[in-house]
């Protein structure tokens, strides 16, 4: 701390280099001028320019500059600090200086670039640049650097499959694990449903394997039954307490958390007979009858897409219910007999349908698609009639069919080929299920017909979109992590942090962040741990050193800057005045700017700062 | 041995691969083709649902990847052999002599002005010329010079020699030689993304033949401000700006007659995207997608759409769709087919999105490190239900397109997904 103050109360001594960068700045401004007027600035004593500053010539100047001339203060005036300042702050720490006395100018792209055709305008503004950075540098104050352990263990919330593949992951990796569910099993969602699309095993063997991997891992510890209770700390220091029914609540230290919780399938009550008419069931209530080879007797089912989703009750669309939808109706092309039982669970509709038993004549079906396609009848709704009476048929009602990709698309093919009909509707014109006597209907508008159509169904499944769980927000208020539009769970950035939250060691995955396949929630929820396991290989997390700083005796207590901030990086300390956590804060500047009493600063970016450098800039004097 | 990880492919799902291995402690020796890194993200010139600049979201990722003390970042570099297996793999690099010294080439630029030659620039998409000696675009990473030297006259005929002259920091070398590096990874990452697909044996679309009708990726370019037209779109065939665009969708992909019946899982979003930017650069632009189903199934996406509908008056048509021309106005002639009626319209432009495709060379990578291809070129997991990006060989991992159609965030997630499966090798393996 003494240095620190010496260093900055000593009167400032500026070196200023000016840069060519060949003629991407030389070309425009008049560079040698520009160092020559730096030279009268206050506290400058050295200013030069360099063909190329970030060329190792360049670079051992600013070295010997900081030596010759006892520099305390070091300015480049070149190019951009998104890829340089990192280089220029390292040459002034290998001199001894400490990185936070560096100023970057940028005459490049917010001057030569933009006025390659002003050349004396442009040599004046880069001066006016240099003059405001000058005043700010003069104010600056060396900063350290803290560093923070971190614990090197992890809590997963959710032991679906996400959850299971981010505790498998970091448990491979070497890592402490506590991996906490809400039921009294493994699995999530996928224990509801029958098979997964892409393979014909079955969902149950599909994910046994890694269950059984989660349940052998000796890094894991799985409490079933259970909840997370408390949350309290920042990254590489979270005291969690895990709840679990009958038990007495466990403490436990990790370093990282990953949010794993899924989602559940929306209820469509009100809409299309659901939970009015027998045999109008959802998507995995289907695929449970078909599970527990419970289905009734069929000869026609029809699926309706996007029910209560895409702006119906949702705005969203749910990714992955056309290809579940696809993926049964070929399983009741091919497989209904297997998976037909008894009917007391289904309704009692379908008695008086006969099932021919007749098995498939290939060659018979042959020659009527033969016969089809040569009277052009290619589309759906002749098809209905010319359909062979010993098959099932299946319908899918949709808006679009989201079969994006490789394997879906192909599949999506094969279904066409097995004679599943694809059916569009627009919102213009929904379909609607209703009873005529004893018989399930569905009314729907053929949109190429332009003509209102009807037919008999036996069992009408709707694809309803996936939901965001409803104590999603509890959790979201426990970890202080943000939800996004209809419930779930938002990351930090949509396009390049996928699986990371805005704070630092928390992460997310699976279909807790938004609808999801069994094989995107694998990826996502590995990717998690990737993340996760950053903090926690290297054991430290280096805080940053420009952050907020809470002067108390102007802090009220009134918890403004604590609802503000994006990181969670700000609590209330034991005399109830706010206090930043170092560790998490990232410098944004909400707090100091939020903060009533004006009791929060950012270090080098004060006031004082701020302000010397915009009067620099509009009075022309430092 | 030290902990180390060599990625093949330095695009978006290569980078975030070697971010998340190299901030673990791992050494990682990302090895990219091209002069510099970035791959397609860095050509786009914007990125769905948020409109964000994509190379400004890039370009710090890119800086940060060749930067950190713990990568070795390989340009202008191939694989070209692997023997080992999982934790002690020997890879053969091979890197392409740039004739230009890396360690002493600043990116200045000065060369540029003084090479002769001119060649239809790849960034670009052929929009713009570029020289023999080049950056592939003013982001590059690493900032230098290549000198490519197919058409450098100095390396072809013995002439010129006209960027040693201008280089002041002696960094020209004509007699640089190919070098083959050998360097000991424990895992392999495969990265290595997309080619666009070359719409010109279509020709019911025109490409090639109608002079403004564009790809998806050549009107990337033309909106982009640092583009061939600095943002101005215009038609090739008399620098007009186009005032009704038209976006057909599905453009050899969903097509099994030639040889792409996969869906490419990212053109209906980039085409709504590209049809709202052309509305944001100009208030009267009218903007018609022609496509088979709107795909737009990810997180934000259908709220997009409905976004382009309401904000930017974008109109969606269900159909197929064939271009003809009217020979006067080199005007682009859709036609098309409502409730079974066929009918035409006249458009000003048309960009097709073109489906994307494995690269070739994707193919000769995996004969050499011994991985399964689909028919169509995509690397196959070993698990395609819950290890997307493992492969049928320990210690060999994918990410990215290569792996099968995604869009950036899916590469970035597999990236990091790959990431962490190389780390559960590297402990496994005892490293």
């Amino acid at each position: 701390m003494a240095d620190k103050k010496t260093e900055a109360m000593e009167k400032p001594r500026i070196g200023v280099f000016v840069c060519h960068c060949g003629s991407n700045i030389g070309g425009f401004v008049d560079v040698p001028t520009v160092a020559e007027y730096a030279k009268t600035l206050p506290d400058v004593v050295y200013a030069t320019d360099n063909l190329y500053t970030c060329a190792e010539d360049g670079l051992s100047n600013i070295r010997e500059g900081i030596r010759k001339h006892q520099l305390n203060r070091v300015i480049v005036a070149s190019c951009t600090p998104r890829t340089h300042a990192p280089l220029f702050q390292a040459t002034c720490e290998s001199a001894g200086l400490n990185k936070y006395m560096f100023t970057f100018v940028n005459i490049r792209e917010h001057c030569s670039w933009v006025h390659m055709k002003e050349k004396e305008m442009a040599t004046k503004k880069a001066k006016d640049l240099i003059r405001m950075g000058v005043a700010r540098a003069r104010l600056l104050e060396p900063q350290e650097e803290a560093k923070v352990d971190v614990t090197p263990a992890s809590v997963v919330v959710g032991g679906g499959v996400a959850g299971m593949t981010a505790a498998l992951s970091m448990a491979e990796m070497g890592f402490p694990i506590h991996l906490v569910e809400k039921e009294g099993e493994l699995g999530g969602f996928v224990r509801n449903l029958n098979n997964l699309y892409v393979t014909e095993k079955s969902a149950g063997d599909t994910i046994k394997p890694l269950i059984d991997k989660v349940k052998a891992n000796k890094n894991i510890t799985t409490h079933l039954n259970s909840t997370l209770k408390s949350v309290e700390g920042f990254i590489g220091n979270y005291d969690i307490s895990i709840g679990t029914k009958g038990a007495e609540d466990q403490k436990h230290k990790v370093g990282t958390i990953v949010v794993a919780t899924g989602a559940l399938e929306y209820m469509p009550e009100g809409l299309y007979g659901y939970n009015q008419y027998p045999n109008v069931v959802t998507l995995t209530e289907f695929e449970i009858l078909c599970k527990k080879k419970t289905l009734p007797k069929l000869k026609n089912v029809a699926f309706i897409q996007c029910v209560g989703s895409r702006g119906q009750v949702k705005s969203y669309c749910s990714r992955i219910c056309c290809n579940v939808a696809i993926k049964n109706g070929i399983n009741i092309v091919d497989n209904y007999e297997n998976m037909l039982g008894l009917m007391e669970k289904a309704g009692t509709v379908v008695d008086k349908i006969p099932v021919e038993k007749k098995a498939t004549d290939e060659i018979m079906e042959r020659r009527r698609r033969r016969r089809g396609r040569e009277r052009g009848e290619e589309g759906d709704a002749e098809e209905v009639k010319l359909g062979p009476s010993e098959k099932i048929e299946v319908t899918i009602f949709n808006r679009d069919i989201m079969a994006y990709g490789v394997d879906h698309e192909l599949t999506y093919n094969k279904a066409r080929e097995k004679r599943v009909k694809f059916v569009r509707y627009t919102t213009d014109h929904l379909p609607k299920v209703y009873m005529e006597g004893n018989q399930l209907m569905i009314a729907y508008f053929h949109e190429t017909l332009k003509l209102e159509r009807t037919m008999p169904v036996d069992m009408v499944i709707l694809s309803t979109p996936l939901v965001a769980q409803p104590d999603a927000g509890e959790l979201s208020q426990l970890l202080k992590v943000p939800l996004g539009q209809e419930g779930f769970f938002l990351e930090a950035h949509v396009k390049l942090r996928p699986v990371d939250f805005a704070t630092d060691g928390i992460y997310v995955c699976g279909t807790c962040r938004g609808p999801a396949d069994i094989t995107e929630a694998a990826t996502q929820a590995s990717a998690a741990a990737s993340r996760a396991a950053i903090p926690m290989a290297k054991g430290y997390v280096q805080a940053e050193a420009l952050t907020s700083v809470v002067d108390e005796n102007k802090c009220s207590g009134c918890g403004t800057c604590m609802q503000v901030c994006p990181y969670g990086a700000l609590r209330k300390n034991d005399k109830g005045f706010a206090e930043v956590i170092v560790a998490a804060c990232k410098g944004c500047g909400c707090c100091g700017a939020t903060c009533p009493e004006g009791a929060i600063t950012m270090t080098n970016y004060t006031d004082a700062q701020l302000m010397a450098e915009a009067r620099a800039a509009l009075e022309e004097e430092v | 041995m030290e902990k180390s990880v060599m990625v093949i492919g330095g695009g978006v799902a290569g980078i975030q691969a070697s971010l998340d291995l190299a901030d673990k402690g791992i050494i990682v020796h990302l090895v990219e083709k091209t002069p510099s890194i970035g791959g397609r993200m860095a050509q786009l010139d914007k990125t769905f649902p948020t409109n964000d600049c994509s190379i400004c979201i890039l370009a710090p990722k890119m800086a940060d990847c060749f930067s950190h003390p713990n990568t070795n970042v390989i340009t202008y570099a191939e694989v070209v052999g692997v023997e080992g297996k999982a934790g002690a793999f020997k890879v053969k690099v091979l890197k392409k002599a740039r004739y230009v010294d890396e360690s002493k080439c600043t990116g200045c630029g000065e060369c540029l002005e003084k090479c002769p030659a001119k060649v239809k620039s790849e960034f670009e998409m052929g929009l713009a010329n570029r020289k023999a000696i080049y950056m592939p675009m003013m982001q590059a990473v690493p900032r230098v010079m290549t000198i490519d030297k197919e058409h450098c006259m100095m390396l072809t005929k013995g002439k010129c020699g006209n960027c040693k002259k201008a280089c002041k920091r002696e960094a020209i070398n004509y007699e640089m030689k190919d070098q083959i590096l050998e360097v000991e990874v424990g895992a392999i990452i495969v990265a290595t993304g997309f080619d666009v697909w070359d719409p010109t044996s279509s020709t019911e679309y025109g490409y090639g033949r109608y002079p403004n009708v564009y790809t998806a990726m050549e009107y990337e370019r033309q909106i982009n401000a640092a583009g061939p037209t600095h943002g101005h779109i215009e038609r090739r065939s008399d620098k007009q700006r186009p005032q009704k665009m038209a976006f057909i969708q599905c453009v050899g992909s969903r097509n099994p007659q030639v040889g792409h019946p996969y869906c490419c899982a990212v053109c209906c979003m980039h085409s709504t995207k590209e049809a709202m930017l052309a509305r944001e650069h100009h208030d009267d632009m009218e903007s018609t997608i022609f496509y088979k189903d709107m795909r737009a199934c990810a997180k934000g996406f259908w709220e997009y759409i409905e976004r382009a509908k309401r904000d930017y008056a974008v109109r969606y048509v269900n159909s197929d769709a064939t271009v003809q021309e009217n020979p006067e106005n080199h005007n682009p002639i859709v036609v098309y087919d409502v409730g079974g009626r066929q009918q035409s319209e006249e458009f000003d432009m048309v960009v097709l999105a073109t489906t994307l495709l494995p690269r070739k060379e994707t193919l000769e990578l995996a004969k050499i490190l011994g991985l399964k291809a689909d028919q169509f070129g995509f690397l196959e997991s070993a698990d395609r239900i819950l290890g997307h990006g493992g492969t049928a060989i320990p210690g060999i991992y994918l990410a990215g397109y290569a792996a099968g159609p995604a869009d950036i965030p899916e590469s970035v997630a597999q990236g990091s997904s790959a990431a962490a499966k190389a780390v559960e090798t590297l402990v496994q393996a005892g490293v």
